[in-house]
């Protein structure tokens, strides 16, 4: 069994799978029997400042959209942060990391944008032995009419800022949570790491619409008549997550800043991919929500399983792909594959076919009697025929080799990689030197 | 044991009432909305689809499933009727096993085909509850067309002539339309009274006159019909049983299994139904399955199917073969009966072993039989036909006979496969034909 155990930020914990703060984090209960389940960290439901509690709509408060056998695919909500007393939090808090003291407790915080009110909770939030605390710059609804989450991440000012108050008035760790309801992620993040962030943790929800009520003419999900817009998660936003948490690492004004991967994580090929793209540890919310919380115990085997198959530490696996994300200018234009069908595994369902014939490249020829063969002076290589193949391995790009002559443009397939920034028909192409 | 399970001879209750009924209850139970949601998931919508080319009535089999999936089984089913008006039926009783499943991508990669009968049977339900009929009539046409025969066939081109506004007279032999969908079917595949409210239903498109106990040449003649009508479709089905031609056969306790199949669906009590201890089908058809089947069912102890070729030439399909001997019905290949025994009643059969080519061995052996059911085959019955073709009324490719202005289809005309699904398609095939060529004439 592969060693698991993580330290995100000096933050320990005996594996790197964190229960994101939502609502299996709101309580004493919950975390209690999180930690037996096996999660290594919780990161607690986000606190409010002082005073009378926060109140939460007494309809539904999530959304969903499945797939046909009724699995849950993506997930939203319009649940503020928690609706219990400070107090009470930071009491339960407390008698938690007291009984578990090898797991990680971190606490979420959101409080209005004035230093008092940081300065005021950031000491009571320390003194539960909290490990860290993560700065809920990115829930999108409710609280960000009012100023709070994704109001201060949307502005990277106030993201530093605000920062710069919690490093001044705690020695706790400090994960700053972004919003993905941005254009460029690497602002906000950027805005982190110059506020003194020791890392940074995405994404948060998706400003969402799961569905309409086409008799109410309501959105969903909906109170007396009404919606609004909630946050999306779960694993229908994971590509969206690892392309933001990707941006960040492979930024170089940003080389080495820490993240803590969220979005859609829902098995431990999920987590392995977030840490692959860069992130030290995941967090996890609808998968727990949508299975419970023995999911974790999946979630270590297979990841303990995959870095004993590849022989290499969980440190190893963090950020060993962003190397190679790119831009797509640099991607090698010399590169030249083919579709091709496997006749053996082929059902002869025809659904490439029908893709490409109706929708791509006109690339694969139909038998009378079924047999689907690719055109390779019409095929790009475009990929849609092996995405739309219920069969697994049945159709597979195949590289042509250097010296031979692709037939869609009779020239000669070069062994040299070649990119778009020399590529003649870029006007702003790079010279070779005269 | 209930005692009445080993009585010998041919006797009523031999189980008991309630594990009767569990028997004869629906043998693929609707699917419900979920499951439905389910089963269309699993189609993969296939360009140009195997099973819709499989499908004699070429139902668009892909986008009925996808209608389903995403949650409008009626428009499924207006897709699937608009092909075939007994898609509820064909729903229930199509071999899918050999037709539409069979080809499914789905069978071919996983041996786990899209259950498409059973989405069928969903999507025709459903509009079938909510008693609506998706079809109107075209505007009348002042033509008028004798339907003789109110099976599969002439039911199809009785509404497809209907819908095209032609007034259709629709005749059966019989007091109840239907044909063998009211009297033949086995009725585990048929429950609820399925057959007569899906012909009550059809009936809704209007312009269709149906007249009960009206036989051809007895009541009505080819010429008196032609006489009266525009045009005449002949669905008479197969009337006539062949016999087995062995000394004995007419001892008391030897029947058809074809009147005993209509006995069964007709009887309101099925536990009041006589059957043997020891009964024997001498066949290899559907027909020989359902009647073995529906008397292990009744109660019989020993039911037994002696075939005379192999397994493997049995007409009915293997899942047919393998739901009776999953029941206890036993399978005796490579025989034929060489004599009835008993003293006025059957009390034994006698069979001699026969190579595939029916060349007998002389090797014999006796099975005891209190009752037996001859399922080796119909025939057509009656005089002043069309011409035939073998023992069948010869028919061109869209049921057009050798007299002019008459048609016909389904079991009685040549060609198909005697499946209620191939009845259907010829069915409205020739009404098709049958409007073309009066619209011809009356532009003409």
């Amino acid at each position: 069994m592969a060693d698991l155990s993580s330290n995100f930020i000096g933050i320990k914990s005996p594996n790197p799978f964190w229960l994101a703060s939502a609502p299996p984090t709101d309580k004493e209960y919950n975390v209690r029997r999180a930690y037996e389940a096996g999660w290594g960290g919780v990161v607690w439901k986000t606190l409010g400042e002082e005073g009378p509690p926060v109140v939460n709509v007494n309809g539904p408060r999530y959304g969903a959209i499945w797939g046909a056998d009724r699995r849950l695919l993506g997930l939203n909500n319009i649940e503020l942060i928690t609706d219990r007393p400070l107090e009470v939090n930071l009491r339960e808090m407390k008698s938690v990391k007291r009984d578990y003291p090898d797991r990680a407790l971190v606490a979420s915080i959101m409080v209005p944008c004035t230093e008092e009110a940081w300065k005021a909770i950031l000491p009571l939030v320390e003194d539960t032995g909290a490990d860290g605390v993560e700065l809920n710059f990115g829930c999108p609804h409710g609280m960000s009419e009012r100023g709070m989450g994704s109001a201060v991440g949307q502005v990277p000012e106030y993201i530093e800022m605000v920062t710069r108050w919690v490093k001044q008035y705690t020695r706790m760790p400090c994960i700053v949570k972004l919003t993905p309801n941005i254009t460029d992620i690497r602002k906000p993040a950027m805005a982190a790491h110059a506020g003194g962030a020791d890392a940074v943790s995405l994404i948060n929800t998706i400003n969402s619409i799961t569905s309409v009520d086409l008799d109410l003419f309501a959105p969903e999900p909906t109170i007396d008549g009404k919606g609004a817009h909630g946050g999306y998660c779960g694993p229908a936003v994971k590509p969206i997550a690892l392309n933001m948490v990707a941006e960040i690492a492979r930024s170089p004004e940003m080389r080495g800043l820490p993240i803590s991967g969220i979005g859609g994580v829902t098995t431990w090929k999920d987590a392995a991919e977030f840490m692959a793209l860069g992130a030290g540890n995941v967090q996890v919310c609808t998968a727990a929500m949508t299975y419970g919380f023995k999911v974790v115990q999946e979630m270590i085997s297979g990841l303990s399983q995959y870095l004993d198959e590849k022989e290499i530490a969980l440190s190893d696996l963090i950020g060993r792909a962003v190397p190679n994300v790119s831009d797509w200018q640099h991607l090698n234009l010399n590169y030249i594959s083919k579709a091709r069908i496997d006749q053996d595994a082929c059902i002869s369902c025809g659904r490439c076919y029908a893709a490409c014939e109706d929708t791509s490249h006109q690339a694969i020829d139909m038998s009378e009697d079924r047999v689907f063969t690719v055109k390779d002076d019409e095929c790009v290589a475009c990929n849609l025929c092996v995405n739309v193949c219920p069969i697994e391995g049945c159709i597979t790009m195949e590289r042509m080799e250097a010296g031979a002559i692709d037939p869609r443009t009779g020239r000669v397939v070069q062994a040299e990689p070649a990119d778009w920034t020399t590529h003649p028909n870029n006007p702003m192409a790079l010279k070779a030197a005269e | 044991m209930d005692v009445k399970a080993l009585v010998p001879g041919i006797v009523p209750g031999r189980m008991d009432k309630a594990l009767i009924e569990a028997g004869f209850a629906d043998l693929h139970p609707p699917l419900d909305d979920h499951e439905a949601l389910v089963a269309a998931d699993r189609c993969y919508f296939c360009h140009d689809a195997p099973c819709a080319t499989a499908c004699p009535t070429t139902i668009d089999i892909p986008l009925f499933i996808r209608q389903i999936a995403t949650g409008t089984p009626e428009a499924a089913a207006r897709t699937i009727l608009s092909q075939n008006i007994l898609g509820g039926m064909c729903a229930r009783v199509c071999p899918t096993e050999t037709l539409c499943e069979e080809v499914c991508v789905r069978e071919v990669a996983e041996g786990k085909p899209v259950e498409i009968g059973r989405l069928q049977r969903y999507a025709t339900d459903t509009l079938m509850a909510a008693d609506v009929h998706p079809f109107e009539r075209d505007a009348p046409t002042g033509k008028r067309i004798a339907v003789v025969g109110a099976g599969p066939a002439g039911l199809a081109c009785a509404h497809r002539l209907a819908m095209m506004g032609h007034d259709v007279v629709l005749m059966d032999a019989r007091p109840k339309p239907g044909g063998l969908n009211e009297y033949g079917i086995a009725a585990y595949k048929s429950t609820e009274n399925f057959a007569a409210r899906e012909v009550e239903w059809l009936m809704q498109i209007g312009g269709i006159e149906l007249q009960s106990g009206v036989a051809l040449g007895r009541d009505v003649t080819l010429g008196s019909l032609q006489a009266e009508y525009d045009a005449v479709f002949l669905g008479l089905g197969l009337g006539g049983v062949n016999a087995l031609g062995v000394e004995g056969d007419d001892k008391a306790g030897v029947g058809d299994a074809v009147s005993f199949i209509a006995d069964l669906r007709q009887a309101s009590d099925l536990a009041a139904l006589p059957v043997g201890r020891d009964v024997v089908v001498i066949g290899g058809g559907m027909t020989a399955v359902d009647a073995a089947l529906q008397s292990k069912l009744l109660g019989a102890l020993n039911v037994t199917i002696v075939y005379r070729r192999s397994q493997e030439r049995m007409a009915a399909s293997p899942y047919e073969q393998e739901l009776a001997q999953a029941r206890g019905v036993r399978i005796i290949c490579n025989a034929s009966p060489v004599a009835v025994h008993g003293n006025g009643s059957v009390r034994e059969l006698e069979f001699e072993f026969t190579a595939d080519d029916l060349a007998p061995t002389g090797e014999r052996f006796r099975l005891p039989a209190d009752q037996v059911f001859r399922a080796i085959g119909q025939t057509l019955t009656g005089d002043g036909l069309p011409e035939l073709e073998g023992r069948k009324i010869a028919v061109d490719g869209t049921g057009r006979t050798s007299v002019p202005g008459v048609w016909a289809g389904g079991d009685c005309a040549s060609g198909g496969d005697d499946l209620t699904v191939t009845a259907v398609a010829e069915g409205r095939d020739a009404a098709e034909d049958i409007h073309a060529s009066l619209m011809e004439q009356a532009n003409g």
